[in-house]
Parts: C-alpha cells; structure tokens; sequence
C-alpha cells in the first residue's frame, strides 16, 4: 500500500468518527461558527444602542429659581434641554438629584443684578458624578453653560467696542483621520482572536480523542500491529484534526461575516466590509495555521498518559499560540515584517488587515505564510519521529 | 510459523523476559502458559512488533520482527489483551477499518467482514456502535478484526478474559477450525484448564524463562505428575503457581 493511501484512510475514519461524536461536532460546528458569532453581535448591539442613547437622548435638568435667570433657560431650550422648575432650598436641591437622578441648577438670588453688573453671578450645579447615567447630561450641561458664559462675554467685548475674537487665542480644529473601518476595529479588536482560538478548538476533540483516547480505549495497540508505518498513522490523524479546523474556521468566518452584515455598524459610524472576497481571504490567511495547530495538538496529546491529561494540557495549547495577541494587544504592537515571522500573531495582523481593508505588502504574507508553514512542517515531522518511540504506548 | 530465539526485553532494571526461545509451528495451537507477570505478554508484544526486543530475534514466517516488521505484520492477526473498538464505528466498520489498512480491496473486505460475522455469531451486533458493546460483543469484534486479512499466524493474549462460557467455546471453535486448516495459532493464558482443553503444545514461562516446552502430555511426563495443574507446579515452582492457581483453578 502506497503511503498516501494509508495516511488517506486513516484520516478518512478519524473524520467520519468524530462527525459522529456529538462533542466534536457542536465544538467545531456549533460553538465556534454560530455561539461566537451571536456573542459578539449582542455585545456590539449593546455597545451600539448605548452609543446611540447616551447622544441622541434630551437631557433632562431641574432648575431651582428659574426665573432669576430666565435668558440661560431659553438658552438651553433651544440646545433641547428639558428643564423642570422648581422652588426650593439648597437642601431640598441636594434631595431633588438624588430622588429624580438628574442634574440640577440652583441659580442663586443675586444671578441678574450680578450678570447686569459685569461680575461673576454664581449658578450651583448639583449631580452625582459616579452615576454613570448622570456623567453624560453632566458634560452636556456644563458645556452648555461654558457655551452661555463664552456668548456673554462676547457680547460685553462688542458693547465695550473691542473685537470678540480677542478671547479665542487659539483655535483647535480636531480633525479625525480614522476612517470608518478602522473605528471598526477597535470594537472588533477581539474578532481575530476568536476566529484563531475557535480554529484551534475546531480540532481539539478529535486530536485528542484519535491520540490519547485510542490509547485509553486500547485500540492504539492492535493498530499499531497492521502493516502501516507510525509516521503515516500521525500524518491521518494529525490531517483529519486539520480538516475539522478548517471546517470550524470556514464557518466561524463566514459566521461571523453574515452577523457583521445584520449588527448595522454604520450607526456607530463604522463599517466593516467582510463579503465573500473578505471571508476568502482571512481563510486563505490562516490556512497555513492549520497543519501547524494541528500537529501541535497531536504532538501534546500523543504524550500524555490520560485522556484527562490530554484534555488538561491540550487546552492550555490552544490558549498559547494566542499569547503573542494579548502582548499585541496590551503593547499596542503594529505589523512589522520580522513581528510576520511570529505564527498566530502574524495571521492576527493578517485578519484585521482584511478588516481594516487596509492591504499589507505582499511580503509580509510571505513571511507568514513561510515561516508558519516551515514550522508546521518541522512539527508534523517530529510527532512522525515521536509515534516510533515505545512510550506511545503509556 | 513463529520462531522466537533468545528474546530478551528490560524496562529500566527489571528484565521482563530474559532469553526466551521457543517456536510455534503451522497447524498446531501452541499456549504461552505462566503466572501473572511472567513475562507471557511482553513475549507476545515482541512478537507482533509493539515492542522491539533488547536482545535476540524473531522471525514470522521466515519475516524477522526487526529487520521487515511491516513483512511480519501482513503475516499475522493479533488481539492484544483489552483491545479496545473505535465507539462511534460499528462491528463492521470496525473491521472494514482495520481490512482497509491491510490494503484489502473493498468488495473483498466485504465479503470477508460478512463471513467472519457468521462465523463468529455476530449478526445481532453487526451493525450497531461499537459504544454500548458488552464484552463479548467487543471481543468477537476484535477478533474478526485481528483475523479479516486471513492471517497465516494468529497471535492472542489472554483472549478468553472476561468471556462467559457460550463466548469462550465459540472462540475455541473458531481457533480449532483455523489450526485445522493450518494456520498457526500461538495464545498467552494463565489458565491452565484452557491450555490443557485447546493447546497441541505448551510453552511454560516463569522469570522470563521458558522453563518448559512440549505437548501437554511430555509436560506430565517430564515433571513426573499425573495432572497439568502438578506439572505447573513443579515446573514454574510453587509460589508462582500458586499465584496464578489460587485465582484461576477453581474455574
């Protein structure tokens, strides 16, 4: 027997028996491709309507005296405050803010005769800042009323026969170059990590199962009295858990593409344009992970002396490789061509690449391609070598 | 055939069989017989090529387990003891899986994975996952697995374990059925019952050593006893044979 034919048939049972096995499956089918997904649109929705809530809502304030200062109010109403009036003292003031939860201004008696007079009339502004709810029609306010003061002075300066634009020495113009799809990013940040990790988790059960567990279950021995090299009993196994990683990784893509497209960045002023193309592309990107994550998963697997074990330290495998992304992360770490040499993380800058559409130069996917592939190899090869040794057989 | 010559195996400083020598020929059903860690299994182990020998040869039909294991490999069936099915695979898929990996074409791995489940009882079963297998079930299934290349040699260990009775004289039908078309069946086993019922010669182990070899019959004469059981005894000396009569004589 040719020795692609063996390696062929052994991954052909180990792919059929683990689509049989009902916690392979919803691992790689279920869990990455449509539970990640869903995670990541509630979080977003979330991040989208509390966005949208927090501009576009009126901000409501009490106003205690407001007819000492009947000019601020129109003011603010036509900046679409909603006031409610009030008569009270500083104590029920105090009372007020904390009952109805929204700021209020106490405008003190001698407000007019001291606004007519060109001295500082005193408003107080009551809140409580740790309310996150209040923080927002908070800054609204005080910027409204920076806004009146600056109007006022203005004003004064045109009556005294000065130019107003003495008081602005300096103007600031922000001017913001992200464009829609990099804004994107910092929400989606984690989305290249997810698709890495569930990749991963796509092969793990049966990487473990076709290892330890023919072991524990003692079918490894009389496997290993057919006719068939070690090495290409690996190479099955290690080439089934791949394609149960590309399955996980074709669907949590486009998983992830069809929830990007119902999500609506475009009101948080985002887009990310993951089409067909796109889903491709991230795929293609990561391919070369495949044969490395999975020889890696049989290589630890192989050696441990429980199926227990192998499920203990075959998780922590799958967490490693994404280290590099947390140290990006946290580093704010950029692609650079040597940083490309470093499997997992340079196919992370690969993914958010396509997200960003932001094209990387075309030596940069060399690299990663080239240096993850040798690595995969190096490590195929050498759970080959380690299938000969006896220990295999706990 | 199987020829073993000087076969020595250690694990760190324990010597697990210490120049065992013996050989198994075509036709005859030849048990290993000896106490619990004798040395029967990791005899056996060398023979099928799981473990590689320290020391000395081995050779299955004239294939030597060192130099062409793959050679040995096509010549033989074996059921390592507690062999263990693939759960989500059915008996026949099972079998298939293994008669795949012996390069069998398809259609003949069919017919032969059918003929074996007559022969072995197994209709019922057949086609069920292998998961919720009794241990009968599981056994048969290894068998048929270990013999659907039609091996010339077939090697078993301890392969009655866990058996009831209907099972084990299936089983001894079977492997006589094969001795007579002259194949050549070489068990482990520390039952002695079982050895004295099926066995055409006797291989007695004790330390790692062969300490006796012969028909069942020489062995009485050699050790001077009437009974098998007074053969073992003497030839594996008491305390060993206690170990392994106390537990199973009274079978």
């Amino acid at each position: 027997m040719k020795p692609r034919t063996a390696i062929w048939r052994v991954f052909r049972k180990e792919f059929r028996e683990s689509l049989r096995d009902r916690r392979s499956l919803i691992t790689a089918l279920i869990v990455g491709p449509v539970l990640m997904p869903a995670l990541f649109a509630v979080l977003l929705s979330i991040g989208i309507h509390h966005g949208r809530t927090q501009s576009a809502r009126p901000v409501h304030l009490t106003v205690a005296h407001a007819k000492r200062a009947p000019h601020l109010l129109a003011f603010l109403h036509q900046y679409g405050v909603r006031t409610v009036d009030v008569e009270t003292n500083r104590t029920g003031a105090r009372r007020l803010v904390e009952r109805l939860h929204r700021p209020l201004i106490y405008v003190s008696r001698h407000f007019g005769v001291r606004l007519a007079a060109g001295r500082p009339a005193s408003l107080r502004l009551y809140a409580n800042e740790s309310r996150r709810s209040e923080q927002a029609a908070l800054e609204r306010v005080q910027r409204l009323l920076e806004a009146y003061g600056g109007e006022i002075a203005r004003l004064r300066l045109v009556a005294r026969g000065l130019n107003p634009l003495l008081l602005t020495p300096i103007a600031v113009h922000p001017i913001d170059l992200s464009t829609p799809q990099s804004r994107s990013v910092l929400v989606l940040g984690g989305l290249g990590y997810v698709i890495l990790l569930t990749m991963m988790m796509g092969g793990l059960y049966l990487a473990i199962d076709a290892t330890a567990g023919e072991r524990e279950r003692g079918s490894l021995e009389p496997l290993l009295t057919l006719p068939v090299e070690r090495e290409q009993l690996v190479y099955g196994k290690t080439l089934a858990a791949g394609a149960m990683m590309l399955m996980s990784l074709a669907l949590t893509v486009s998983g992830f593409a069809v929830m990007l497209r119902h999500v609506g960045l475009a009101r948080l002023g985002m887009s990310v344009d993951l089409g067909p193309a796109g889903v491709a592309a991230i795929v293609l990107d990561c391919l070369p992970l495949i044969p490395l994550g999975a020889a890696l998963m049989t290589l630890v697997a192989s050696f441990t002396r429980s199926y227990r074990e192998a499920q203990t330290y075959v998780s922590l495998i799958v967490f490693i490789p994404t280290m590099p992304l947390m140290f990006a992360s946290i580093l704010g770490l950029r692609s650079s061509l040597p940083l490309m040499a470093v499997p997992f993380l340079s196919q992370q800058f690969l993914i958010m690449s396509v997200l960003r559409a932001e094209p990387l130069p075309l030596s940069y996917t060399l690299v990663s391609v080239g240096v993850t592939l040798l690595s995969a190899t190096a490590l195929v090869w050498l759970a080959g070598r380690l299938y000969r040794r006896e220990r295999l057989l706990g | 055939m199987i020829d073993a010559r000087s076969l020595v195996k250690r694990f760190g400083s324990v010597t697990a069989v210490d120049g065992v020598s013996f050989s198994a020929p075509d036709g005859h059903i030849t048990g290993l017989l000896g106490p619990n860690g004798a040395g029967k299994s990791t005899t056996l182990r060398m023979l099928y090529t799981v473990l590689v020998p320290d020391g000395g040869e081995a050779w299955i039909d004239g294939a030597s387990v060192l130099a062409a294991p793959l050679e040995a490999r096509r010549r033989m069936g074996v059921l390592p003891s507690g062999a263990g099915l693939y759960p989500h695979l059915t008996a026949r898929e099972n079998i298939l899986y293994f008669a795949s990996l012996h390069a069998m074409a398809r259609a003949e791995a069919r017919t032969r994975a059918e003929e074996l489940i007559g022969q072995l009882e197994m209709r019922e079963f057949a086609d069920r996952a292998a998961k919720g297998f009794s241990q009968g079930q599981r056994v048969k299934t290894a068998l048929a697995r270990a013999l659907v290349h039609r091996p010339r040699n077939v090697l078993l260990d301890e392969p009655t374990n866990g058996l009831d009775v209907m099972a084990v004289r299936t089983l001894r039908g079977l492997l006589r059925r094969l001795r007579d078309q002259g194949h050549c069946i070489l068990f482990s086993s520390h039952v002695m019952q079982e050895v004295a019922a099926l066995c055409d010669a006797v291989v007695v182990i004790a330390h790692g050593k062969v300490a006796a070899h012969g028909a069942p019959d020489e062995l009485r004469a050699q050790a001077g006893t009437e009974s098998l059981e007074e053969a073992f005894v003497r030839l594996v000396g008491i305390e060993d044979a206690q170990s392994a009569s106390g537990t199973d004589i009274g079978r």
